[in-house]
């Protein structure tokens, strides 16, 4: 019994120390129990409050959870490879691709991409911009800021006669994808050209690395619009601008109304929660609203261990939504979770 | 006696060609480890290679969505950076080295030298962040409009100094890597002038010449091979550079004869890209630009070694 712990322990450290490598050794015996490791990779984009619900998470029950945060695109293949007990993605996969490599998927946590800008004399959300007209300024085609499809949408704002300095990502990320595919799906012109995608060819503009990349152009170039996660926006005190949705209203970048597009974004039709929520129906929905999508095997070689990354995230969704909200991300409505908790029990055995 | 030495010349001699094998063992090693490397970058990069062909290189498009890939942006940001890198950072080092061997009091040589070589030890993401929030701001407000207002209006060169002042580009990217280069260079001419034979330089000066004959009659032609080696030793940390490079050079894959736009280099689009890369096509995309680099590179190298021997026969010496 005694050795029996020993190695399980010595197992644990081995699995904690060299992270991705793991599975199949004497500790996944041991993974629902207490002092146990299991292991994710995937986007940077939700390593902030993960981290900050394994650490709760280990303290409440003993489990340690050890997030890689290696970008979506490894999380996907690791966690397709077996390597890792769970991956975290920008970009869901298709029911598909997820039956292919038996895998579970459901969305842990939303963020919001704003479109930030650096105007002088402009408040935070006093700049309106409707989709298509987004959509021209990135591609180029919208090149000054008292351009007359920006005036009429905005009466009673002072433009400069400047040209617009755009900044987009210029590493490959989750956040670029969600953007592009909100450009894709209000301008026909944009998914012709650029499209949708964690790079794409843009056709003008300076590229920043990361979030904190584009945040910085931007607030060092006057006259200047980017896009970056929500939580880039509060922390560094960044001005943006309102969208428009699809119910035609004008709406700010807010937990509330990242929350209302999660709310209504069509999840019961979306099979294996294969939805990208950009251009929620709401009426206050915000149009661009992301998620992170969770990944678990379905038929992994130790079930308990998928079993463990199972509780983990059983406990997120009903404890750690606070921990979510303190760091500037928003929790999932109501609805989903029950629609999450359903989906789960089905799938992951 | 007579029966001792016989032992310790044996001894050596096995010694001798231990140590022989050894210092091969090592040499060869490199040899190997090089072709190893060029080798799998060349197979890594295979289908974007096979499916592109020559158009890889001169094709500016690089779109990941439509699969689409071309090199000719990065390479060309690479080259132009490293060249405006070498002009500003050739000239200050030989400066430094002359100053600090030649010119300078006895007692500041310590300390300035030490300062160079300390340049050498900032990690390259503290230049790319001073670059990014300190230098490119400087050059948005006040280095960017000058050189618009002046050299930009003159004809054909001007086309070179116009654009957008946002301070990050090919001259501000350049410009970081030049700061960054300068130890390198300024530390082996340093060296190299020291190792010069005072009875050389105090002749000059019996015959009468000024110190500026004696610095370009004797010194510098006497160090050359050893400062273009440096020289070249400098570019190819300058051709490498991916860290600082990625903060200021505006990551766009853009091909523009202005120094001001955005560009991209083949290390920076490597390191901005990879991770998120998840087609094959993509990722091999990427690999065939390390393995361009590395061509590039030794193309270089190699202009610089045969520059070298020119010059050597030239003046009829061979070191």
């Amino acid at each position: 019994m005694r050795a029996m712990t020993i190695a399980a322990a010595t197992a644990a450290l081995f699995v904690s120390a060299c992270g991705g490598k793991s599975s199949d050794d004497q500790a996944g015996g041991n993974a629902a129990e207490a002092g146990a490791t299991i292991t994710g990779a995937g986007s940077t984009f939700v390593y902030p409050v993960l981290s900050a619900w394994a650490s709760d998470y280990a303290n409440s029950s003993g489990t340690k959870v050890n997030y890689q945060s290696i970008g979506s695109g490894g999380g996907i293949s690791q966690v397709k490879a077996g390597t890792v007990d769970f991956g975290a993605s920008d970009q869901p996969l298709d029911s598909a691709e997820l039956a292919a490599s038996n895998l579970a998927q459901f969305p842990i946590v939303i963020g919001g991409i704003v479109p930030v800008i650096n105007l002088t004399g402009i408040e935070p959300g006093k700049l309106r911009l409707t989709g298509p007209v987004l959509a021209d300024i990135f591609a180029g085609k919208v090149k000054n800021w008292n351009d007359p499809a920006i005036v009429t949408i905005n009466p009673g704002v002072k433009l400069p006669s400047a040209p617009i300095a755009v900044v987009h990502r210029s590493d490959g990320s989750g956040t670029t994808f969600n953007f592009s595919h909100y450009l894709s799906q209000v301008s026909p012109a944009w998914k012709a050209g650029p499209g949708e995608g964690k790079t794409v060819s843009w056709p003008t503009g300076v590229g920043g690395k990361g979030n904190e990349g584009v945040a910085a152009y931007v607030k060092q170039l006057p006259n200047s619009i980017g896009y970056v996660e929500y939580a880039y926006v509060l922390q560094n005190g960044m001005s943006y601008a309102s969208l428009q949705n699809a119910a035609g209203n004008f709406v700010m970048p807010s937990a509330e109304t990242f929350s209302n597009a999660a709310a209504t974004a069509d999840w019961a039709n979306a099979s294996d929660f294969n939805l990208v929520m950009t251009n929620a129906r709401g009426p206050n929905a915000y149009p661009i609203t992301a998620s992170v999508f969770i990944l678990l095997p379905t038929n992994a070689k130790d079930p308990s261990r998928s079993k463990a990354a199972l509780e983990f995230f059983r406990y997120v969704l009903a404890s750690g939504q606070d921990q979510a909200k303190k760091l500037d991300y928003v929790p999932l409505p109501p609805e989903l979770v029950k629609q999450i908790e359903a989906y789960t029990g089905s799938k992951v055995k | 006696m007579t029966a001792y030495v016989p032992i310790v010349k044996s001894r050596s001699a096995a010694a001798d060609r231990a140590f022989n094998l050894v210092t091969a063992g090592a040499a060869w090693l490199v040899l190997i480890l090089l072709g190893a490397t060029a080798a799998s970058m060349a197979w890594g990069g295979r289908l974007a290679f096979e499916k592109f062909g020559l158009g890889f290189i001169t094709s500016m498009n690089w779109d990941a969505v439509g699969g689409d890939f071309g090199a000719l942006v990065p390479i060309y940001g690479t080259i132009v950076t490293s060249i405006i890198a070498l002009v500003i950072a050739v000239p200050v080092s030989l400066g430094i080295a002359l100053f600090l061997t030649d010119i300078a009091p006895r007692w500041i040589r310590g300390p300035i030298g030490i300062a160079v070589e300390l340049l050498a030890a900032i990690p390259s993401i503290i230049y790319g962040m001073w670059g990014l929030f300190v230098f490119a701001p400087f050059m948005a407000l006040h280095i960017d409009p000058w050189l618009s207002d002046t050299l930009g209006t003159l004809p054909v060169i001007g086309a070179v100094f116009t654009g957008p002042p946002i301070g990050i580009g090919m001259l501000t990217a350049g410009i970081v890597l030049g700061i960054m280069v300068i130890p390198f260079i300024a530390a082996v001419a340093r060296d190299v002038f020291n190792a010069v034979p005072p009875p050389l330089k105090e002749s000059a000066v019996a015959l009468g010449s000024t110190r500026w004959e004696v610095l370009s009659r004797v010194t510098l032609p006497y160090a050359r091979s050893a400062i273009i080696g440096a020289v070249f030793l400098g570019l190819g940390r300058a051709l490498g550079e991916t860290m600082a490079v990625t903060f200021v050079l505006g990551n766009a894959h853009d091909l523009s004869i202005s120094l001001l736009m955005p560009s991209n280099s083949i290390a920076a689009a490597i390191a901005n890209e990879f991770t998120e890369a998840d087609s094959e096509l993509y990722r091999s995309a990427l690999i065939a630009l390390a393995f361009l680099l590395f061509v590039v590179t030794f193309i270089v190298l190699s202009a610089a070694k045969l520059l070298l021997m020119r010059i050597n026969r030239a003046h009829g010496r061979t070191h």
